[in-house]
């Protein structure tokens, strides 16, 4: 198992903080989680704690980036879109050069519960004018994510988990704006699948699972990593809508706004003819593990291969 | 009028040993949870529970009950254990903390636990739904009152702010704030973190009714809430000096147990020394 992409986050900053003075990183109380104690020891002047005060910290960090600084401003993701009247205007509307980042993002959390699960943000931050939204699947990904934050003059919402993560791609992936990336075919490279699956953040590696075990009972499937939710990669679904007999999506955030949504639209506009199955939370989550919570809402590897494999007539 | 059973303060001393230990014990079994600011307000919640709320275990949608808001909600085990005291559910059930199916989620959920008034667990929201229900009070003319707890990290949320000024515009004498002022949050000493002090200056200058308690001495908890009952016209604000982990020694005022269960060895050697000490 890799590194929770919260964890590589952390890691980000550290590597590119030297090479960029004008990072600084902003708190609301939660840096043990947010990973963003290594910077505040090595840096401690470029870094600002507001205490339990998320509205706050969102408009200072949009002042210090219009002053030229490049701010990370992070909190669990639930909080900081908790603040979406802040954001829409101190981010998005100023169009700023902020770096939202929310980790501890779905139900993936486990036993804290409701209250720290974001499950609406995607939907929230996608229908932002001037918002990049990521949700970055590994370390390698993450890492790439936030250097291409830094470098991009705009709003990035960067959305991470408390969870540790599979690493899904090679030492030569290349991460691109706008492009999901094939992460995983069977081995046999077939020319027709039964299905392809978009996967964003969370049920990545649920995703991986399932198609390897609808490969070993003789079904084709590939998995498709959506990190770029906003710019989306509406190629992506053009392309492999034409090879599949059906598209099935799956994240750790409500069915309503998210990944699922965003393939939904692509389908629709382009005129795909591919049915899409959607997987996502239909409710608030609950306490309970972070492995009986995906298998309790539908998250989980054994879910996807249904949905690949359901008759749906 | 349905009340819990009324305890001496001497029993009570005896009873908020023993809520400490099924602190300890449940965020053991949990294995994730936050024992720091639990047993800051157990005293303050065994108070209020067994000498002055006006409540039906029995009976949770009991239109005149009085309402207890939990605005620090990762506190939850504090109030299950009292909860579970006065009768909501077995004392048993206290060991399901945080467990698929349990109503005692990993924050208050109102939808799940009869009896929990409001659900929290994003900070700075209790209060202003507090102040929807003392409003409400006064609108259907009901002596119910409304208790809000809320955390000393937790107000540096601005929402808190908007409602310190409503609650006193609105003349609410039918709500009570109890603040839990142990100088802890999680990045460190509240003082630190993002100073909120003078906390009784403030609020009197918005017009509160202010007192100034020790929050782990049974005897003033209880005259404050009485005396808050009495006043006229002014919500009431009690600011209460707490430990944050009070009565165990290795918890108390260390951060590192804001948010983390006790392993067995330790949780043995907290209900050891509560034992001893209580
Ligand atoms: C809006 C919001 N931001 C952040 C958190 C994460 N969080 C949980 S507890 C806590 C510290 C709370 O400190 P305080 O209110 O003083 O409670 P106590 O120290 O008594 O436990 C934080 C930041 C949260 N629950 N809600």
């Amino acid at each position: 198992m890799g590194k929770a992409t919260r964890a590589a986050f952390g890691d980000a900053i550290m590597e590119l903080a030297d090479a960029h003075p004008e990072i600084v990183v902003l708190d609301a109380d939660l840096s043990k989680s947010t990973m963003t104690q290594p910077f505040m020891k090595k840096y401690p002047a470029r870094h600002y704690e507001f205490g339990i005060a998320e509205q706050n910290m969102i408009g200072a960090g949009a002042g210090l980036a219009l002053c030229g600084k490049i701010p990370f401003v992070t909190s669990f993701a639930c909080f900081l879109i908790g603040r979406l009247e802040t954001i829409r205007i101190c981010a998005a509307y100023n169009q700023t050069n902020i770096k939202l980042v929310g980790t501890h993002a779905g139900i993936g959390i486990g036993e804290d519960g409701t209250s720290q699960m974001a499950l609406e943000d995607l939907g929230a931050m996608r229908s932002l004018p001037h918002m990049t939204v990521l949700q970055p699947a590994d370390a390698n990904e993450t890492k790439q994510a936030v250097a291409w934050a830094v470098a991009h003059k705009g709003a990035v919402y960067l959305r991470l988990t408390r969870q540790n993560m599979e690493d899904v791609h090679g030492p030569d992936y290349k991460f691109q704006i706008g492009k999901a990336d094939v992460i995983w075919e069977p081995a046999s490279k077939p020319k027709h699948y039964q299905a392809t699956i978009f996967a964003s953040g969370g049920p990545v590696p649920e995703a991986m699972k399932a198609a390897k075990d609808l490969e070993g009972r003789g079904f084709m499937a590939r998995v498709v990593n959506a990190c770029s939710l906003s710019p989306f990669d509406d190629e992506a679904v053009v392309k492999f809508s034409k090879d599949s007999d059906r598209i099935v999506t799956v994240e750790d955030h409500n069915i309503v706004g998210g990944l699922g949504t965003a393939v939904c639209e692509a389908a629709a506009a382009r005129a795909c003819a591919v049915p899409v199955v959607k997987i996502g939370v239909r409710d608030f989550g609950e306490s309970a593990s972070p492995e009986q919570l995906y298998d309790k809402y539908g998250l989980s590897a054994p879910h996807i291969v249904e949905a690949c494999l359901r008759n749906l007539n | 009028m349905p009340t819990a059973t009324e305890p001496k303060t001497t029993d009570l001393k005896t009873l908020t040993r023993d809520m400490r230990v099924d602190i300890i014990r449940m965020i053991e079994a949990a294995g994730s949870g936050h024992p720091g600011g639990s047993l800051s307000i157990i005293d303050i919640l065994a108070v209020l529970y067994y000498k002055h709320l006006k409540h039906d275990p029995k009976n949770t949608t009991w239109p005149d009950r009085d309402r207890v808001i939990l605005s620090k909600g990762h506190a939850c085990p504090a109030l299950y254990t009292v909860m579970a005291y006065t009768g909501y559910f077995p004392k048993e059930q206290l060991l399901t903390l945080r467990k698929l199916g349990s109503p005692l989620q990993g924050h208050p959920d109102r939808m799940r636990l009869p009896g929990i008034e409001a659900s929290t667990g994003s900070l700075g929201v209790g209060l202003s739904m507090g102040i929807g229900m003392a409003l409400a009070a006064k609108a259907d003319k009901k002596d119910f009152r409304t208790y809000v707890l809320l955390g000393d990290g937790e107000v540096q949320e601005g929402q808190v702010w908007e409602a310190f000024m409503a609650a006193p515009k609105f003349g609410l004498d039918n709500l009570t704030v109890i603040l839990d002022h142990n100088n802890g949050q999680i990045d460190g000493p509240v003082d630190q973190i993002m100073p909120i002090d003078s906390m009784t200056d403030k609020l009197a200058a918005f017009h509160w009714d202010i007192q100034s308690i020790d929050g782990h001495d049974l005897t003033q908890i209880d005259k404050a809430l009485a005396k808050a009952k009495t006043v006229k016209g002014k919500p009431q604000f009690i600011a209460a000096k707490t430990i944050k982990g009070k009565g165990v020694s290795f918890m108390e005022n260390n951060i590192a147990w804001h948010g983390n269960a006790p392993k067995k060895e330790d949780a043995d050697k907290a209900v050891a020394e509560i034992m001893k000490n209580g």
